[in-house]
């Protein structure tokens, strides 16, 4: 398949895409993990039993091969965030993937992170 | 979320995971916010639908009871690497939707704002000034200057949006990264003075 990186799940990539309900097997939420929009997802692993998943599983994991968003996942998979929040959350309880919750907005975000963040951008 | 019986692939990917950030561009339809985003980020801007809940105005409402309206709304964000732990996005507030100042959802979590005021209305950017101040989030003001627009200086521009003695005001142009930069440092500095803990 294509490079872990380039993957951007275009128009026609993985043919029409399947309706949100049917992707998401008829459930509506995942009770197991509280993922946010910036919730950052990656895949465990490199190789999987491609047969025990679905195709857009697949896909998902693929793109997860390098840290995402949510919200990430979302535009390239071209689904809206609650839908891909189920299917990840799905991943997340069979192991496939790990989740990083963001930072709270309620707890102050410290001043060596601010400053990361500061040199971060004057790199840009 | 360290495991007992340890599972190397597991361990590698823990490393592997940054935290996000989040900072909101905000401002008036078509005041550049996706300009901006696209301008600092290392993505090409992309676009997401997320619901957002919004606390009913009253209309069709006979029952009385205060109803929640859900609102899907189509965000544009980019993204900044930080460092291998850290990973900031930004998100554009869309300006089409006259409410969108009601959705906590978007406010919920992030580090601070920044607004973009058009040169051309500056009042379109009234309500993401309210916004932030009511739920205390820090935020700078961009002055977005686009060309044969009036040319305001920030004493102007803080004057007519009555902005409070504390908040920065930056001049900028949303198509250069360079101008970009500059308005994220001011912000991240801001945001640094005003709520900042130790270490
Ligand atoms: N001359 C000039 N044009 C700009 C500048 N910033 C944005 N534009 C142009 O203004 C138009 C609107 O910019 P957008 O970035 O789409 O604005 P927006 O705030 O995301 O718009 P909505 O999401 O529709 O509210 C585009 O055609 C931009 O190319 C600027 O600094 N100077
Ligand atoms: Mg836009």
């Amino acid at each position: 398949m294509g490079t872990p990186e380039g993957h951007q799940g275009g128009p026609g990539d993985a043919g029409p895409l399947v309706r949100p309900y049917v992707m998401t097997w008829g459930r509506e939420r995942s009770d197991t993990v509280q993922l946010d929009m910036i919730s950052v997802v990656i895949a465990v692993r490199e190789d999987v039993d491609e047969i025990a998943l679905e195709p857009e599983q697949l896909q998902i994991l693929r793109i997860c091969r390098r840290a995402q968003s949510v919200a990430e996942v979302a535009a390239h998979m071209d689904v809206p965030v609650a839908v891909i929040k189920v299917l990840l959350g799905d991943l997340i309880a069979r192991g496939h993937l790990l989740a990083r919750a963001p930072f709270k907005s309620k707890s102050p975000v410290s001043r060596d992170i601010l400053q990361a963040v500061l040199d971060g951008i004057q790199r840009l | 979320m360290a495991s007992n019986d340890s599972d190397p692939d597991l361990d590698r990917a823990e490393e592997r995971i940054p935290a996000a950030l989040k900072i909101l561009v905000a401002g008036g339809f078509g005041a550049g916010k996706t300009t901006l985003v696209g301008a600092v980020s290392e993505i090409p801007p992309l676009t997401t639908e997320e619901l957002m809940t919004e606390a009913s105005l009253g209309v069709d409402d006979t029952s009385g009871v205060e109803q929640k309206t859900t609102t899907t709304v189509a965000l544009d964000f980019g993204r900044i690497t930080i460092n291998a732990d850290l990973v900031l996005y930004l998100f554009g507030t869309p300006g089409q939707q006259r409410f969108w100042f009601m959705w906590d959802e978007l406010a919920l979590g992030s580090l601070g704002a920044v607004v973009l005021a058009d040169t051309r209305r500056l009042d379109t950017s009234f309500p993401a000034v309210d916004f932030f101040e009511r739920r205390e989030i820090p935020f700078v003001v961009a002055v977005n200057r686009f060309d044969g627009a009036h040319h305001y200086d920030a004493a102007e521009v803080r004057e007519a949006m009555s902005l409070p003695p504390g908040i920065p005001v930056v001049m900028c142009d949303a198509r250069s990264r360079a101008s970009g930069k500059e308005v994220l440092s001011a912000l991240v500095r801001h945001i640094t003075e005003s709520t900042a803990v130790p270490v």
